[in-house]
């Protein structure tokens, strides 16, 4: 009775993940069975989360907004934003943390309330007014301070972003040449990340807002005829990006503790490639967060196995854009593929 | 009274209305800073001849500002035929120095001293860039044009991909050309003028010159306002705004040299970088809707400048580099709030029920 | 509601029985469509009233009549594509769990449960582009139904349906009018009309003609009412000599034809010959003309132009030939809103020279100021945006650009829609000139009284077929009677 229905969207998530196997399997084979570098250890693994435990809750931010066919290109300036005022206010303020936490999350709801009344209700390009977001939030970090802040006075921020959350049962352990067993682990972040994953996965599927934003994208005049209050799910959107994109400052600044002003320059790129590759469409009403997580993953092996390739690392650290960029081209071209072919069954 | 209303009324709607005003307000802000600095007030219109070239801080803002200019031309064209925007005019940039570096310094090389260690002529190099440039537009243009992706998701790909293939091509190096004759692009002069400007001067003649002896300028409107209307009249969409993306490529790449000249290496990190927002806010500054349809190329020019001189000004009046995007910020929200739907659909409102009030108080 | 120089509903009556399907039927602005957004409160009405179960109500925006329960569904399906078919049903209303979430368990059973009470096959699950645009729009009446609307209006919901599918969606009309539900039936094809309907309003130039039950009213006098038949004073503006025509063939089409738009047609077209294609909104009449020109690619069938043959892919190609269309659409395909007249004008010209043979201003000056002239198109200057002139005027402005180009055949459809008499008739004299020129035309019209007056030939189309040729006798009887296509009912 019940079909499992499969289509193009399906199979294009399909694809990101089949492509996400055949990466990591082939990083797999090549670093960890052919020659043993350690690609095979979980550890590995984990530490793709764990350095783009920030990525993945923007990410989610980001889906939510390309989903309503917006885009919002100021996330990588809030987050250096963020991690500034973390770093200023307890580093030169001596601020407690307890405080500092919600003041940014705040920051990042009047953030996205702003740039979300802008686009929803005086309906301005996303564009524009996520880039003049840009601007303010890379200029208020100089603002606040040039120079690099690192965190060094301890408190239980500092305490909380050096914790390992060991793997239970000790799953993937290895024994080192001393013969010391090493747990794999994880930091705060990644659990953090997590859980913004699942909640957003959640409120997309379970609620009305989220089935709202998937309404506003696939068609905003029809949502609107169909009683939808488009503006404020627009509103509401970007609110939450630019939430999400905040906790993405706190678990980035729990992997740098420092805030710079050139800090995560070119992060909503980044963010946007991980939601296409995932399989999220920029026009709107496509994808899901699973497919951006599996996104940012995938740019993280392709990351991860370049700083295995000794040759690669030479090069340094631009061969992962460019084959991220060529990834991002050939998820574009099936997307327009897919496009045309149902145009055409369409008429 | 009244006529000084209707004036402003009227003047208010003229095309370069708004790009002139900030122009006029930089120069405002300018001469009040001199005032109260205790300078000559009108410092800032000084011109000054030293060593044979041109000083001053007019000369200074359209020295400067060259690169934005250049790529603010092609990407009037691309926002007005397409109704997108082009983001990796930046990168592309990078991408073009960086292959011109390349080529004249042999691949893995670091440092040319001397004209001996060059590899090809310095002319070969620039017009390498500058082709690869247009490539790069040709494929974005494609990409938008023929698979009818979106603009901004179609140039992302170079976006991303443009400065990590610049450094690619340079071994992850910078590479120093230490020549005069290839410092020139970017710190030379002509004649008395600082050569950047001339290049500018000589992309916008030519751009002037093709819209006045072609009728590229139509066509792109037309495509832009109404492309159904534009293909039963006989256009070729997707020919126009092809050319619309290589003609904005071939410029990035001629931007791209002068800024690696400038700063004669090929630095694939900071090349252009941003540089892209800058165009696309100098399109907007110059009264062009980034929705598509008519253009006005002297608006986008003097925006570019504009957005240079505000930038200028900002670090005259003590604003650190780094924050100026701050008040950048708030420029833009300003511009575009003035000229979103739903304000002016508000005061159109207001207008009416005052005029309707004034009736009914007659009556 | 009026629109610029032209009232579009006047004084209209319009009455709706509980269980019965009523078709509204009307040429191109008639007033269809500006009484049904009155009805659902897209529009402001200035004049009259509402009654709805005798109380008076007032729409002012679609979301109100859909609280009063009055709901439309479109050609286009107002629905969203990416979402499933369930939650298209109940998108903003979805049954909540305790927590408030939605609990998609409980809305599946609940859509599962209206598919089968309507009868649509369909897994809710799936997402509503996976389903044809004939379930799209049962979906959507049942979304209207569940939502308990008791006026229900299907604006042209037949146009993209194949005859099966339109069985399917008759067989739901008369269920739902069964169930008590009055249905607003909105469609150029007559068949349908007569299939499915129990009485018809009939519209024209925004004015009442008339409401009749469906036994009353056999086609050839539906037909009649929708035209117009009051033969009116004018002159005719063809002379004798203009009767005839060359033997010469302009154009020789054989077995042209589009999918789902026009069925494989032969057209022959002689020089200085205007032929009139005629047959009711959607009968193919404008698709054939669109054929030919290339607007859209004839996916089978040969073409010859002055006895060449030759294959069309893109307007241009037809340009180079000689051909120009003028497209029913105005707003849409005919003019660019936001340049100026002039270069409205040369568009078409400077297109054909390439865009490096820039035509110099001062030409574009004199040809723009001859064709302003000669037209008698009132603009403030050259430069005017186009946009700015009335509709008459931005049409006037269109046939500039096709006459500037000097082509040996125009295709002209719906010139004469929305724009003023006396405009009217210049237009006709213009189209007889031209042919008396030497030049071809394609002449389409919704108005007989018009085409008679203009066309040597008239070809008749119905429901996307060519039906057949008039070339004598032409009278308002013999074509309506051709376009009715006999007297089935």
């Amino acid at each position: 009775m019940k079909k499992k229905s499969i289509n193009n969207h399906t199979i294009l998530l399909l694809i990101t993940v089949g492509l996400f196997i055949i990466l990591y399997g082939a990083g797999y084979i090549s670093y960890g069975v052919i020659e043993t570098k350690g690609f095979e250890k979980l550890q590995t693994f984990l530490d793709i989360l764990r350095t783009n435990a920030a990525l993945i809750c923007i990410a989610c931010g980001m889906t939510c907004v390309m989903l309503t066919g917006g885009i919002d290109i100021s996330v990588g300036s809030l987050v250096a934003m963020d991690c500034m005022i973390l770093a200023v206010g307890m580093e030169y303020q001596e601020i407690s943390p307890t405080l500092l936490v919600p003041f940014v999350l705040l920051i990042g709801i009047v953030f996205g309330a702003v740039m979300g009344y802008l686009i929803g209700y005086l309906d301005i390009q996303p564009f524009i007014v996520t880039m003049a977001g840009m601007f303010f939030a890379r200029g208020m970090t100089a603002m606040i301070c040039t120079d690099q802040v690192n965190i060094a006075k301890s408190n239980w921020f500092k305490d909380l972003a050096a914790i390992k959350v060991y793997m239970p049962f000790d799953i993937g352990a290895v024994v080192n040449k001393r013969g010391v067993k090493m747990v794999p682990y994880v930091n705060v972040a990644v659990l953090i990340a997590l859980v913004v994953v699942i909640l957003v996965f959640l409120m997309l599927r379970y609620t009305r807002t989220g089935r709202s934003m998937y309404a506003v994208g696939g068609s905003h005049t029809s949502a609107a005829l169909m009683g939808l209050n488009v503006k404020r799910t627009k509103m509401i959107t970007y609110i939450l990006s630019s939430f999400l994109c905040s906790i993405g400052g706190i678990c980035y600044c729990m992997n740098t503790m420092c805030g710079t002003t050139t800090q995560a320059l070119g992060l909503e790129m980044k963010a946007i490639s991980s939601a296409v590759i995932g399989g999220t469409l920029l026009t709107g009403g496509v994808g899901n967060v699973f497919g951006s997580f599996v996104g940012v993953l995938i740019n993280g092996t392709i990351q991860s196995i370049v700083s295995f390739n000794a040759d690669l690392t030479r090069l340094g650290g631009t061969v992962p854009n460019v084959v991220s960029a060529f990834l991002l081209f050939l998820f574009i071209m099936l997307q327009a593929v897919f496009a045309k072919l149902r145009e055409r069954k369409q008429g | 009274m009244k006529s000084v209303k209707d004036w402003i009324k009227k003047i208010s709607k003229k095309p370069l209305f708004l790009p002139l005003f900030s122009v006029f307000l930089v120069l405002v802000i300018n001469v009040i800073y001199d005032a109260v600095q205790g300078n000559y007030i009108f410092s800032f219109f000084t011109f000054e001849l030293k060593e044979g070239a041109l000083y001053g801080r007019i000369v200074d803002i359209l020295n400067r500002g060259s690169e934005a200019a250049i790529l603010a031309i092609g990407m009037t064209l691309v926002v007005s035929s397409s109704g997108g925007t082009d983001i990796s005019v930046g990168s592309v940039m990078s991408l073009s120095g960086s292959l011109c570096c390349m080529l004249l310094a042999g691949f893995g090389v670091t440092h040319v001293r001397g004209p001996e260690e060059l590899q090809m002529p310095i002319w070969v190099g620039a017009v390498a860039g500058i082709a690869i440039a247009g490539v790069v537009g040709l494929f974005n243009g494609f990409l938008v044009a023929r698979m009818k992706i979106q603009p901004m998701v179609a140039t992302l790909i170079f976006f991303t991909a443009g400065r990590a293939i610049g450094l690619l091509l340079t071994n992850n190096k910078m590479v120093y050309i230490l020549l005069d004759e290839f410092k020139w692009f970017g710190l030379g002069k002509t004649w008395i003028f600082p050569t950047p400007t001339v290049i500018a001067a000589i992309c916008i003649a030519l751009m002037v010159l093709v819209l006045r002896f072609t009728s590229l300028g139509m066509y792109v409107q037309s495509v832009g306002i109404n492309p159904r209307a534009s293909r039963i009249a006989g256009i070729n969409s997707a020919a126009i705004i092809l050319l619309c993306y290589v003609i904005c490529g071939l410029y990035a790449g001629v931007a791209g040299i002068v800024a690696t000249s400038r700063i004669y290496s090929a630095d694939s990190n900071n090349i252009g970088l941003n540089l892209e927002l800058d165009a696309i806010l100098a399109v907007a500054l110059g009264g062009n809707s980034l929705g598509g349809g008519r253009f006005n190329l002297a608006g986008s020019i003097i925006g570019a400048y504009t957005i240079q001189a505000i930038t200028t000004t900002m670090y005259a009046l003590g604003v650190a580099k780094a924050q100026a995007p701050v008040y950048k910020a708030i420029i833009v929200i300003l511009i575009v709030v003035v000229q979103s739907p739903a304000v002016k659909a508000y005061f159109a409102h207001r207008k009416a029920q005052r005029e309707s009030l004034a009736i009914a108080g007659r009556s | 509601m009026t629109f610029p120089g032209v009232k579009a509903l006047q004084n209209v009556d319009f009455t709706l029985r509980e269980g019965e399907i009523h078709a509204l039927m009307g040429e191109n602005g008639a007033g269809k469509s500006t009484l049904i957004k009155c009805l659902t409160g897209v529009n402001d009405f200035e004049q009259g009233e509402i009654h709805m179960d005798g109380k008076p109500i007032r729409n002012h925006s679609t979301l109100d009549a859909q609280k009063n329960g009055i709901s439309t569904v479109y050609q286009e399906v107002n629905l969203c594509p990416n979402l499933s078919v369930a939650e298209n049903l109940f998108i903003g209303r979805e049954p909540l769990t305790k927590i408030g979430t939605i609990s998609r368990k409980a809305m599946l059973n609940r859509a599962r449960e209206l598919m089968q009470k309507l009868d649509i096959q369909v897994d809710v699950a799936k997402t509503l582009d996976s389903y044809s645009i004939a379930i799209q729009q049962m979906i959507a009446i049942a979304r209207a139904v569940d939502m308990d609307c008791k006026v229900l209006i299907l604006d042209e919901p037949t146009s993209s349906l194949d005859d099966k599918e339109v069985e399917k969606l008759f067989i739901l009309m008369r269920s739902l009018r069964d169930q008590g539900i009055g249905i607003i039936f909105v469609t150029h094809f007559l068949e349908q009309v007569y299939a499915v309907c129990d009485r018809i309003t009939v519209l024209r130039n925004g004015q009442l003609v008339g409401e009749y039950q469906i036994a009353d009213l056999p086609r050839l006098k539906l037909v009649a009412a929708m035209m117009g038949k009051d033969f009116d004073d004018l002159q005719s503006i063809k002379s004798k000599e203009d009767e005839a025509v060359s033997d010469e063939l302009e154009i020789e089409a054989r077995g042209l034809s589009h999918a789902r738009k026009i069925k494989p047609f032969d057209l022959d077209i002689h020089k200085g010959e205007v032929l009139g294609l005629t047959g009711l909104l959607g009968s193919g009449r404008s698709e054939l003309a669109r054929c030919i020109y290339g607007a859209d690619r004839a996916q089978t069938g040969t073409l010859k132009v002055g006895g060449k043959e030759t294959t069309i892919s893109a307007p241009i190609d037809a340009m180079r030939l000689g051909m120009g269309l003028l497209p029913d659409d105005r707003k849409a395909e005919g003019i660019v809103e936001d340049l100026s007249v002039r270069e409205n004008i040369m568009l078409a010209m400077q297109s054909l020279k390439g865009v490096r043979a820039k035509i110099p201003m001062d030409k574009q000056m004199e040809i723009t100021k001859k064709y302003i002239e000669l037209l008698e198109i009132k603009t403030p200057s050259t430069e005017t945006l186009v946009k700015q002139l009335s509709g008459g005027n931005q049409q006037k402005v269109i046939i500039a650009r096709w006459l500037a180009t000097d082509p040996d055949f125009l295709i002209l459809d719906e010139p004469t829609r929305g724009i003023d008499v006396g405009t009217k008739t210049e237009i006709q004299k213009l189209v007889v000139e031209l042919a008396r020129q030497g030049k071809s035309v394609i002449f389409i019209s919704s108005e007989i009284e018009e085409m008679l007056r203009t066309c040597n030939r008239l070809a008749v189309l119905r429901d996307g077929e060519k039906v057949g040729e008039l070339t004598e006798n032409l009278t308002q009887e013999s074509v309506m009677k051709a376009i009715a296509g006999g007297e089935r009912n």
